[in-house]
């Protein structure tokens, strides 16, 4: 059987693909790489179908031995990669010999690199998906040292793309539409503008967000809202006032206000912010005064 | 009831009621256009998500805009029964807000029907509606951090099972031995927003 094994996780190692959408009516998260384009360029460089399971490797610190000769790659932020103690670098395919041991670093920037392997990890799947979802716990569990991960049948093409590693930024810029509760808020889209920093209790449930709280409008003050559904991206105010954007493995409904909703294009930049990353909001005014 | 914007590839209908909501639901359910990607109802909304590019959102805005709400397409819903233990640590606490005796708790939980109206909080928990009266009593001041999975509990205008470990604010009535959610069964969910839930009682 075609398989490598884990040999250390580092701080947190998770099986990803592109989720399980389609079943947020029975209360299950989307799930899925949270920085889709580096999971689908990291499984085009080894010659996987984009949608095959690699690894999300949280800031580093994965080991993996190959079990049989496979190819690898890694992406995300640059990082270092060695292949026992030859550096062979990050967003390139390498190839393992059988017992050879490949090491992600910590990233110097960003929080996510994503380690694809020929043939794609082939655990059984759960939903449709082999995604691990950390708030419903489906999926593989994370990754723990001596874990066999086996490998499905490699593709005979080799593997190719355009490598394009990106930096990611101490401030991030991140495109919003209104949500479905902005009419709720005062001087909400100032409000967005101003300067946020995420904060360490985010996860791949939601960032959440520190900076100058929103406030509702005197008409919404204490109004309580039935549980409506959320989607990734949604950009939720509790009472705090302090707005939590969530990400891949979000409640399927929830009863704060929606204030604003991250564009599709800006979801990757946030797969990559660091605790003490600033972040600010844009949005075009036209669609506010809508 | 009123659509509102929902990012790029959404939208969410905003109704008057659960009634309303269930309704639109029933009637978009029955033809289902071509690229609704997530249909998820909320508890006064209808959140539908559409694949970019299928023009699905406006399929159904035009489907609903020539609806007749106060009929909904039938169709019989699915009927679940679950056979509970009452022997639910907040039993004698709902008994006495009730102002009944805890065989009354029983008998009024087991005597109605439920709908389930939408899921949320984890994986096959559903939210059914159709609680009487004297059981919608508040959560508890402080969540239990560990409610075992199959507890049956109360809160508001709703009732549920918790379908695994998990922390909660519901005051407990009774478990059930069924198994609501197992992701590599087929369906995942033993409820689904429509279902019909009765509760009987298992000594």
């Amino acid at each position: 059987m075609r398989a490598v094994e884990v040999v250390e996780p580092g701080p947190l190692a998770l099986v990803q693909d592109l989720g399980r959408p389609g079943y947020a009516h029975l209360g299950v998260p989307p799930s899925g790489a949270l920085d889709v384009p580096a999971l689908k360029l990291a499984n085009r460089l080894v010659g996987n179908d984009e949608a095959a399971a690699g690894v999300e490797c949280l800031f580093g610190g994965l080991r993996l031995r190959a079990k049989t000769s496979c190819t690898i790659a890694v992406t995300g932020p640059p990082v270092t990669v060695r292949v026992d103690d030859r550096d062979v670098g990050s967003h390139a395919p390498v190839w393992l010999a059988a017992g050879q041991v490949a090491s992600i670093g910590a990233p110097a920037t960003g929080l996510r690199c994503y380690l694809a392997v020929s043939g794609g990890i082939a655990i059984d799947a759960e939903l449709g998906s082999r995604s691990r979802d950390v708030l419903s716990e489906i999926g593989p569990a994370p990754l723990r040292a001596g874990d066999v991960l086996p490998l499905g049948p490699p593709s005979v093409s080799g593997g190719a793309d355009v490598v394009l590693p990106t930096v990611a930024p101490a401030e991030l810029v991140v495109r919003v539409d209104p949500g479905p509760r902005a009419h709720w808020f005062s001087g909400l889209a100032a409000g967005l503008a101003k300067t946020w920093t995420v904060t360490a209790e985010s996860n791949r449930v939601g960032l959440r967000l520190d900076g100058p709280a929103l406030t509702r409008g005197d008409e919404y003050a204490e109004r309580e809202l039935p549980s409506e559904g959320l989607l990734t991206g949604a950009v939720q105010v509790p009472p705090s006032g302090l707005p939590v954007v969530f990400l891949a493995d979000h409640p399927t409904t929830g009863g704060y206000p929606v204030a604003a909703v991250v564009r599709q294009a800006s979801l990757p930049s946030l797969a990559q912010a660091r605790p003490g990353t600033l972040l600010r909001f844009h949005s075009s005014t036209r669609m506010w005064n809508r | 009831m009123r659509w509102r914007a929902y990012g790029e590839h959404a939208a969410l209908l905003d109704c008057d009621s659960l009634p309303q909501m269930s309704a639109a639901h029933a009637t978009i359910a029955a033809t289902r256009p071509d690229g609704v990607a997530e249909l998820v109802p909320g508890a006064h909304s209808l959140l539908v998500v559409e694949t970019p590019g299928s023009g699905a959102l406006a399929a159904v805005r035009e489907l609903l805009s020539g609806a007749d709400l106060e009929h909904p397409p039938g169709g019989e819903p699915r009927e679940i029964t679950l056979d509970v233990t009452y022997d639910g640590e907040d039993l004698e606490l709902v008994a006495e807000d009730a102002g009944v005796s805890t065989e009354d708790v029983v008998r009024l939980h087991t005597d109605a029907v439920y709908t389930v109206a939408f899921t949320g909080f984890a994986p096959g928990f559903g939210y059914l509606t159709g609680l009487p009266e004297p059981l919608r009593q508040p959560r508890l001041p402080t969540p239990r951090t560990r409610v075992p999975p199959g507890s049956v509990g109360i809160a508001g205008e709703f009732t549920g099972v918790y379908p695994r470990v998990s922390p909660g604010g519901w005051r407990l009535i009774g478990h059930t031995r069924a198994v609501l959610f197992d992701p590599r069964a087929d369906p995942p969910a033993l409820l689904a927003p429509g279902d019909r839930v009765r509760f009987r009682s298992a000594g």
